[in-house]
């Protein structure tokens, strides 16, 4: 065996990479709960491949074909059910922990200097995913597979001057028709997927250059033992590994629990109006996204300004744009001495706590009817207005919050 | 040989090459481009529809498929012709100035060639939804107290009357298109070819 793996390193670094990437990378110790979710990440990307391989072994991307084949699916092919469900619970999942794995980054400052390609990288693997989920639900060809990608689709129209042209460019019809279903199928299967796994690795490389970050948000190879390993370092195998194998077992418990007892997860996770085939000529009475896109469609649907000049509804693309965009400049809007929210003052946790009920509130809003009264006093379109003032308060006001708020001084070691 | 490198030399080929590369590269794309826009099938699948509406009733609409998309023929009420012009300050363009959205026979006051007869797509301008029959009036139809009757978008909220214009204060920014259409009698309509302007 040995002599075996000798033949084998000089000719591919086998035992080098294992060994840079896994035996001997080096972690800080004392990750929590939230880290599991980057692990979690990987489980789900894999199982939504596999499911999706299978998926396409008997789906039928054809406008007169495609429903009928999922239902097909759904009926006889032989555990077919189970791994659509596996498919669609999947999607739902996997935002769910991408939302858990931004939200770690922000509590400890991850995205702070030197990891700043890292939440770049990031963040376009977020919008890549959004991305994969969007075209992945025109293929089931239901009703509000069908008019979401026409909402959508059209909001490219609000570009001026080349907005109607690039619509009818991606769609390659005048509306969403049998030509869009097909090359979205291919967008689903095979760019998406190969883009996702490119930016996967990209992603862990420039992870394993700095290393992780910790919950104490201090860096642990500024402390070395005199064999260059960090102090407060173990490798990541076998401690995460067993750890992260932990993590996956109740995650997969729950996952499995939605699969069986309540794969719609009462329209949650699979909306009914997509239980009836596409129909052009009836919208479903109200056109809502998945709700890991909701909180964007309420800032888009809260823009209802009129006289801003060049109109509301292309005010509403852009607001939504840029509340997506955001995120991408949080390591230069931060302007904290510290990363961890252990040692920040009160300013930046109210802040950021603020903007997690935010968001949540602004994807539960984007789930309802704007004219309608949902929560206490106001319309939800209020409601949205408001979320959305705090949502881009969040960002814009941060360079003076995390600069004014008072920090407490960083330990040199963790702290557990 | 000589061992001397000519540096200039190399750095030119070097950049003509990468040019070349390039160009070649971006030509390349064109057809890749190109094959995404709608398909010869997609532009010819355009005809015109022919519709009969000798059985619409007065207060009532049908709905016919054309170019993929839903049309709207409603056989107006007097007193929603005389509506039309009661609603006009709380209408955003009231008298139809943006010009792309109906033909200029249909553009008049009740955007239409005959009166009673509406021809609009039911195609939200906002983000391409069908809008929902609001015929009822008043508190009756859910939306406001002093609805007037027309057709209410339930994506965002969007608003529009009797002659397809929007209301103010909504996502949409215009009124709903006016198809080219022109009658070929009292009761046959066609959708997709222009009414020529003499008639």
């Amino acid at each position: 065996m040995a002599r075996l793996m000798e033949w084998v390193d000089e000719r591919f670094p086998a035992t080098k990479v294992w060994e840079e990437h896994v035996s001997k990378y080096y972690t800080p110790k004392n990750f929590n709960f939230w880290y599991y979710f980057g692990s979690l990440l990987m489980l789900v990307m894999v199982l939504q491949i596999v499911t999706g391989i299978v998926l396409t072994m008997h789906y039928k991307p054809d406008a007169d074909l495609a429903f009928a084949s999922v239902e097909y699916i759904m009926r006889d092919v032989p555990a077919g059910w189970f791994i659509r469900y596996l498919h669609s619970v999947g999607a739902s999942m996997l935002f769910l922990a991408i939302y858990l794995h931004m939200f770690r980054a922000m509590l400890y400052g991850s995205y702070k200097g030197p990891r700043e390609l890292i939440w770049i990288l990031g963040m376009i693997l977020y919008i890549a995913m959004m991305a994969e989920a969007f075209f992945g639900y025109l293929l089931p060809w239901g009703n509000m597979s069908y008019w979401g990608a026409q909402v959508i689709i059209s909001l490219f129209g609000a570009i001026p001057v080349v907005g109607e042209g690039l619509a009818e460019w991606i769609r390659g019809d005048f509306v969403v028709s049998d030509a869009t279903l097909n090359r979205f199928f291919a967008f689903h299967v095979i760019l998406l997927p190969l883009l996702l796994a490119l930016l996967v690795y990209l992603h862990i490389v420039a992870l394993h250059k700095t290393g992780s970050n910790n919950p104490d948000g201090v860096e642990i190879k500024k402390q070395k033992d005199d064999k260059g390993v960090p102090l407060d370092g173990i490798p990541f195998h076998p401690y995460y590994t067993v750890k992260d194998i932990f993590g996956a077992a109740v995650f997969m418990a729950i996952f499995l629990a939605i699969v069986f007892f309540a794969p719609e997860l009462s329209g949650w996770f699979l909306e009914k109006d997509n239980f009836e085939p596409a129909n052009i000529l009836q919208t479903p009475p109200d056109i809502v996204p998945l709700w890991y896109l909701t909180p964007y469609y309420s800032i888009l649907r809260a823009v209802t300004f009129e006289w801003l000049p060049g109109g509301a509804k292309l005010w509403g693309v852009m607001a939504m744009g840029l509340a997506i965009v955001l995120f991408f400049f949080l390591p230069w809007l931060d302007r904290s001495k510290v990363k961890s929210i252990r040692y920040r003052g009160w300013m930046y946790k109210f802040m950021l706590g603020l903007f997690a009920v935010t968001f949540v509130v602004l994807g539960y809003l984007g789930t309802k009817n704007p004219g309608h009264i949902d929560l206490i006093w106001f319309k939800n379109v209020v409601w949205a207005q408001i979320g959305m003032v705090i949502y881009f308060a969040f960002f814009l006001l941060m360079p003076i919050y995390t600069r004014l708020d008072r920090t407490k001084p960083e330990p040199d070691r963790l702290t557990g | 040989m000589t061992q001397e490198v000519d540096n200039s030399r190399r750095r030119m080929l070097t950049t003509v090459t990468s040019g070349v590369g390039l160009v070649g590269a971006g030509a390349m794309a064109v057809p890749f481009v190109a094959s995404m826009a709608p398909s010869a099938r997609a532009k010819a699948a355009g005809a015109p529809v022919e519709v009969d509406i000798s059985t619409l009733k007065e207060g009532r609409m049908l709905t016919v498929e054309w170019r993929g998309k839903p049309v709207w023929i409603i056989r107006r009420t007097q007193k929603m012709l005389d509506d039309l012009a009661q609603i006009r300050d709380r209408l955003a363009d009231p008298d139809s100035t943006v010009l792309d959205q109906q033909p200029t026979y249909a553009h008049n006051e009740y955007r239409s060639i005959r009166p009673e007869i509406l021809i609009v797509l039911g195609v939200c301008t906002h983000l391409g939804c069908a809008p929902t029959e609001k015929f009822a009036t008043g508190a009756a139809s859910g939306i406001s107290d002093d609805w007037v009757g027309g057709f209410f978008c339930p994506c965002h909220g969007s608003a529009f009357d009797f002659a397809g214009r929007v209301f103010r204060n909504v996502p949409a920014p215009t009124n709903l298109v006016v198809p080219p259409h022109s009658f070929l009698s009292e009761n046959r309509i066609l959708v997709g070819v222009d009414q020529e302007e003499t008639a």
